[in-house]
């Protein structure tokens, strides 16, 4: 029952997102009331489970996803999320009451409200993953949907800029999270959070773990803006007030210092954990304090002081101690409050003066005294003031910060960084006050201010009575919240096993509260001191701009990357072939060098050669390499080439290989004569290369791959052999209906590829075709058109002619006799397809191309189409029968001479490949025979 | 010298040749280098199926179907497909090699002609 609402609480927002997109854009209020309700729901149902969970217990909801990886969808609803989903739902309520009326006429508020349900979900995911990859994947949609946010006026250059900026900073920690979390996942086996806590001293003794905790303390560094990587959080003031509101105080920085105290069971309470996050907590906080004072812009000022809390906060749990982490948790909880009543009241009065600039808004406390009020208590919290939140965990944080005692330099150095940043603190909060609502006169105002709309500021209101109400009374009312939530941080069974800690306002005189008092009369002296001395006003050149340094480095990458793609991309596709063979060449040689030796390099499974065998291998490599040295003479060079095929077919024969030796033997015939028509147009000699570096050069590339290759063949083949064919031998016969065991490979198991090639061989036809067509021919050697020298149209031998007509029924039942035996005997549609082409081109050559095309249909391009036809068909008919695409279903039937012949299904497989592969092939023949046939030219083309 | 020696220098030597008639500047040769790493490749498949000799892969009634009867028919499978396409890849190379010379006057592999 709990379980399932658990995970109602986190679809809603998302099924919000996806119900507010299909709402018009026109009605202006519909969409704030569907969003709100959405957020009022989620809230009920947390209400729901509250009770569950400060009765000590914990909500879950899982569901195996991969469960062979330790993943699961699991869900859980402890202390510490609740308290983030209560500050995730409850301020998001709030924030959807003060959008609808922040929101001006020409914003589309359907797109609003449904990119920030998307983000309300995104984090209420964030908080209640029970597991970590889970909790990566809603991290990343955070980073997402908050870039959408950051981004929702477009038009606007400095959002568009703020939003990129935001998703590069936050996406590149994602990654590094993701990273980190992988790693635990390797050490712990599992990626469930119990499991990574109770593998806690595992985690901590593995050699992996300083680089898990780098990986994640960077993932949530970026998101809680952590120097030095806090810059995108300024940026991202670009967006509407609303989202600041709602990102920068309770949700999507918190989403860092969530993380910190999610996985502070599993990674802190060490050496490395304390001095890396506390020195980035102390740095921030510092920073982000200074900084603030010098802002002009309202926003800005509440932006540098939200990334100086979470370095607070950060700096907090970074103290590793159990109190320090109540501290954090607490702090956490009264930022959030704070820091959203004042981006609030920061929007009210740019919403009411048309300004953000403290320099313009002065003396608002005539026109605005309502809001004056409200913001002055929520800069008194954020200052450190009695009687409001923030005071009190301060005054924890104080504690914490005199208590430091492990270390001998921060024993001295952290309390008087704290009391700095509480003074800076002061400073800031005062310059707020002062600067916005007295100081004098407004300068330059476009809009007459005046309060805002009355529920415009209700949020407001609630935040601060929050503020108070937990400054004042805190026992009634955070304590409990603080007593789960802290519980769960630190992981302990129950609420009992907790530090003692006190929330009383007075503690009586003591150091923490002196720290308090010298930050808040340094505070006031040091911003009276600022604005009488050097006028802050008159700053123009803000300090700590760490956005130019990202603007540099973001210039400076695209120069390098312009660099790199001016040395690599040269235009020469000669060189790119150097450079892709050498880089093969490197990526075999690490391979081999870096991987474990296989077993078993003995040459046990050696025979020796015989003697036929090494004299057709002499031949062989003879021939090749001749054509390598003649390689200039074209002709010579290809008539090698030819012999080398043929030696490759024989390798076939002799290795047990009937179809693949038919196959070669043919192919490498109508290759040479292909290569010999193309010779009619290209020059009988390749031009002399002068460059003898450059022979030299390649012929050490060359014989380093073919030493390489004749390596890692040695190697493979004086290696055991684990093969998977005994499958294919057991159910050639059984279920594919041949003995062929190559063949039924082909049309039946491997059906599919099979397909796929004879369509790419159809496709290289037609690529052919087209290519060949409308040819200038000035160019070529042959210029104009000249009958005599085109094989078809030559003074024809009438020996030839008598041959071919004789061979040719003869050579196309040999062809048919090939295709129907395929299935159990050397042959199939490949070949017999082939055989069938050769004897066809002779005809060419014997008779003509023009007595040939003029008796038969030559429109070799439709053979393609039909031969893809059949073979698609036979597929889609495996469906009829019930059976996937491509299934063999077989019947043997007797003919007479040829015997047995299955009529298997894969038989009209085979027909569709021997179609495809006479149409391939004797479509690029007729081509080239015909580019400067003026026969050809003439003939109007039947193909379009 | 053992057969797996040998023809894995068979396959050595036709890749070195396939490389270095690559790396030339006119496509024509480098169709000619295509073709041998072909061959080679072709080869490189087959023979990690083992040596087999007289054991063609045609199933026959009685003997046992394994690989000490029989040649391994995969690899066969795959290569036979391979040659044909490759048939057709040179086919698609020599019809650009032809066409490329009759728009530009050479057959040079770099559009703005000999610059080895």
């Amino acid at each position: 029952m709990n379980a399932s609402l658990l995970l109602w609480m986190l679809l809603l927002p998302f099924a919000g997102a996806v119900l507010l997109l299909l709402v018009d854009n026109n009605h202006r209020r519909r969409s704030a009331w569907i969003a709100g309700l959405i957020t009022i729901a989620g809230c009920v149902l947390l209400a729901v489970l509250a009770a569950a969970v400060f009765d000590g217990g914990m909500v879950r909801f899982r569901v195996d996803w991969l469960p062979s990886l330790g993943v699961a969808f699991g869900l859980r609803l402890d202390g510490l999320a609740f308290l983030f989903a209560l500050l995730i739902l409850g301020i998001g309520a709030l924030v959807v009451l003060y959008g609808a009326y922040y929101l001006a006429d020409d914003d589309p508020p359907a797109r609003f409200y449904a990119f920030l349900m998307l983000f309300m979900g995104s984090m209420l995911g964030v908080v209640l993953a029970d597991n970590l990859i889970v909790l990566v994947v809603f991290w990343e949609l955070t980073g997402l949907s908050s870039f959408l946010l950051i981004g929702f006026w477009r038009h606007r250059e400095d959002a568009r800029q703020g939003a990129r900026m935001a998703l590069t900073v936050t996406g590149f920690g994602g990654l590094a999270l993701l990273a980190g979390v992988l790693l635990i996942g390797r050490v712990v086996g599992s990626f469930d959070l119990d499991a990574v806590f109770a593998a806690r001293a595992q985690l901590q003794n593995s050699p992996l773990f300083m680089p898990i905790l780098l990986l994640v303390l960077l993932g949530a560094f970026t998101k809680s803006a952590q120097f030095p990587f806090h810059f995108w959080l300024p940026s991202a003031m670009a967006a509407p007030t609303p989202v600041s509101a709602y990102l920068h105080s309770a949700t999507m920085v918190k989403a860092g210092v969530f993380l910190l105290a999610r996985l502070y069971p599993a990674l802190g309470d060490n050496d490395a954990w304390f001095w890396i996050v506390s020195t980035a907590g102390l740095a921030t906080l510092l920073f982000g304090a200074v900084v603030a004072i010098f802002q002009h812009d309202l926003k800005g000022l509440l932006a540098y002081s939200t990334i100086s809390h979470l370095g607070l906060i950060t700096l907090l749990f970074g103290l590793d101690t159990p109190l320090a982490v109540v501290a954090g948790v607490f702090h956490i909880i009264n930022h959030a409050v704070f820091k959203a009543s004042l981006f609030m009241a920061a929007g009210i009065i740019e919403h009411e003066t048309g300004s953000r600039d403290m320099r313009q808004l002065n003396g608002l406390w005539q026109t605005m005294p309502i809001t004056a009020t409200l913001a002055m208590v929520a800069c008194a919290a954020m200052a450190g003031v009695p009687l409001a939140n923030g005071f009190l965990s301060k005054e924890m944080f104080f504690g914490e910060a005199l208590a430091v005692d492990t270390h001998r330099l921060l024993t001295f150095a952290t309390p008087i960084a704290a009391t700095l940043a509480g003074i800076a603190g002061v400073a800031y909060s005062l310059r707020f006050i002062h600067d916005v609502f007295f100081n004098g006169e407004p300068v330059g105002l476009t809009k007459i201010p005046r309060e805002p709309p009355r529920f415009m500021r209700v949020p407001v209101e609630i935040l601060v009575v929050v503020c108070l109400a937990v400054g004042i009374f805190p026992a009634v009312t955070i304590a409990p919240l603080l007593a789960v939530a802290a519980q769960a941080a630190l992981n302990l069974p129950g609420v009992e096993k907790l530090p003692v800690y006190s929330l009383a306002i007075w503690h009586g005189f003591n150091f923490s509260l002196l720290m308090s008092l010298i930050a808040l009369a340094g505070g006031v002296l040091l911003y009276i001191a600022l604005q009488k001395k050097i006028n802050l006003h008159t700053i123009t050149r803000l300090p700590g701009d760490a956005k130019l340094l990202f603007d540099v480095f973001i210039d400076n990458l695209v120069v390098v990357a312009g660099w790199i793609t001016r040395i690599t991309q040269t235009g020469s596709l000669q060189r790119y072939l150097l450079l892709i063979l050498i880089a093969a060449i490197v990526a075999g040689v690490a391979g081999v060098w870096l991987a474990p030796s296989p077993a078993g390099s003995t040459a046990a499974t050696t025979a020796p050669a015989n003697m036929i065998a090494v004299a057709m291998a002499l031949i062989g490599m003879a021939a090749s390499i001749g054509a390598v040295v003649m390689y200039r003479q074209r002709l010579t060079a290809l008539i090698l080439l030819g012999a080398t095929g043929l030696v490759v077919a024989m390798t076939f024969v002799y290795f047990s290989a009937p179809d693949l030796a038919l196959t070669q033997l043919l192919v490498e015939v109508v290759t040479i004569i292909m290569m010999m028509l193309c010779l009619k147009f290209l020059p009988a000699q390749s031009a002399p290369q002068k460059n003898s570096f450059r022979h030299w050069r390649d012929a050490v590339v060359a014989v380093i791959a073919g030493l390489g290759v004749t390596w890692v063949v040695y190697q493979v083949l004086t290696r055991p052999f684990n093969s998977i064919s005994p499958y294919f031998l057991r159910t050639a016969v059984g279920e594919g209906g041949g003995a062929n065991a190559v063949n039924v490979i082909i049309v039946d198991f491997r059906g599919l590829d099979t397909l796929g090639e004879i369509a790419v061989l159809g496709m290289a036809g037609l690529i052919v075709a087209a290519l060949l067509r409308n040819m200038p021919m000035q160019n070529t050697k042959l210029g104009a058109p000249d009958d005599a020298k085109v094989p078809g149209n030559a003074h024809r031998s009438l020996l030839l002619q008598i041959v071919a007509a004789l061979l040719l029924p003869l050579a196309v039942m040999i062809s048919i006799y090939f295709y129907l035996r395929g299935h159990n005997l050397p042959g199939g549609g490949f070949i017999a397809g082939l055989v069938f082409a050769i004897v066809w081109i002779l005809q060419y050559v014997a008779i003509g191309r023009f007595n040939v095309e003029s008796r038969v249909n030559a429109d070799y391009a439709t053979w393609i189409g039909w031969g893809l036809l059949v073979a698609g068909l036979t597929g889609v008919g495996s469906f009829v029968a019930g059976f996937p695409f491509l299934t063999s279903t077989f019947k043997y039937f007797t003919l007479p001479v040829i015997g047995a012949v299955p009529i298997a299904s894969a038989m009209f497989f085979d027909l569709g490949v021997y179609l495809c592969v006479i149409g391939a092939t004797m479509l690029v023949l007729s081509r080239l025979a015909r580019v400067n046939d003026p026969a050809g030219q003439r003939q109007p083309e039947r193909t379009p | 010298m053992s057969l797996e020696l040998l023809v894995a220098l068979g396959v050595g030597v036709l890749t070195a040749c396939g490389v270095y008639l690559l790396l030339r500047s006119r496509l024509f040769d480098v169709v000619l280098g295509l073709m041998f790493i072909s061959y080679a490749v072709n080869l490189f498949i087959f023979f990690m199926g083992r040596l087999a000799t007289g054991r063609a892969p045609i199933i026959q009634n009685g003997v046992p179907a394994t690989l000490t009867s029989y040649a391994d028919p995969l690899p066969q499978a795959l290569v036979l497909t391979a040659i044909v396409i490759s048939f057709g890849m040179t086919a698609v190379l020599l019809a650009i090699a032809v066409r490329g010379y009759a728009e530009n006057g050479h057959d040079h592999v770099d559009e703005d002609g000999d610059r080895s």
